[in-house]
């Protein structure tokens, strides 16, 4: 089964990235954009054919390793 | 005093901080990150800088896994000391050992240079020879220093008295380099054991090379 995780900062928490992305689009003239963050999307193909159990481990993946659930929050999707 | 210095993967600060230690007398012994006890008699456990695991998903996400951590986490659980320099301290704060989390730089620029700190608090055992208000010179030399902590967090920061040192410029006015929460270069938890700053204090041994305010911290384990 492959699943993608979507990491993104918290809303509220500054991002940096987002910032510098945000003003070199800016500077590009790209002066629609109102906001920019920047995440991160990991691929993950595993060994399981049951959704939820998949998800459950994908669950723990994403607390103990994945994301900094103290900044990021996560968002898990089965391809 | 016996230190142990914790290697990992990337590690690029043992050495410095192994030859700081053994110069101010004491017996330093490398640790690697697959070893799963620490030597006995252990004082002080210091995480130093580097890229541990190339600093792969997130700055020191993967060192929190390796053998030696576990005992490291016991070894300040029961109120060892712990010192995390750099990406030591982000290791730390991965183990929620330390409270917040790291964040990229504000510049989103790899800052590498000497930066002046303003002692906060005294009242803790890495500090205790340095006065309040005491500015020093010391480097910095990181991607992923920018500090961020929730505001209930911060508060209790403060209430415990956990935040030690702030980036400044020489004459003592906030000057932050990488956007961290209140310009906050330096914590320790709420038992005082366990420390943890982005700054060198390991590079800042020898006058002659620029500073030797990162003495008097590395003094302050030595019984």
């Amino acid at each position: 089964m492959k699943i993608r995780v979507n990491i993104q900062l918290k809303a509220g928490v500054l991002d940096p990235q987002g910032k510098a992305v945000h003003h070199a689009l800016s500077s590009l003239g790209f002066n629609e954009v109102a906001d920019v963050r920047v995440g991160k999307q990991i691929l993950l193909d595993i060994d399981e054919s049951d959704v939820t159990k998949a998800k459950a481990r994908v669950t723990d993946m994403c607390e103990e390793l994945l994301a900094n659930t103290v900044i990021e929050n996560y968002e898990i999707e089965i391809l | 005093m016996k230190v142990a210095v914790v290697v990992f993967p990337g590690t690029n600060c043992e050495i410095d901080t192994k030859y700081a230690y053994e110069k101010l007398g004491q017996e330093v012994t490398l640790v690697f990150h697959k070893e799963e006890k620490l030597p006995s008699d252990i004082d002080l456990v210091v995480l130093p800088g580097g890229f541990s695991y190339g600093d792969y998903l997130r700055s020191a996400a993967i060192a929190k896994f390796s053998p030696i951590m576990k005992d490291v986490i016991s070894f300040a659980n029961s109120g060892g000391y712990v010192l995390g320099i750099c990406n030591g301290f982000q290791m730390l704060l991965e183990m929620r050992l330390l409270p917040g989390a790291m964040k990229r730089n504000s510049n989103v620029h790899f800052i590498s240079k000497y930066q002046h700190l303003q002692v906060i608090d005294n009242n803790n055992t890495f500090l205790q020879k340095f006065s309040v208000g005491e500015i020093l010179n010391v480097p910095i030399a990181h991607g992923e220093g920018n500090y961020f902590i929730d505001e209930v967090g911060l508060k209790e920061l403060y209430a415990n008295n956990q935040v030690l040192l702030k980036y400044v410029d020489e004459n003592g006015q906030i000057d932050n380099p990488n956007g961290s929460i209140d310009s906050i270069a330096c914590i320790c938890n709420k038992n005082k054991n366990v420390f943890g700053l982005m700054p060198h204090p390991e590079r800042a041994i020898e006058t002659l090379l620029g500073s030797s305010d990162g003495v008097k911290m590395l003094q302050g384990f030595i019984k």
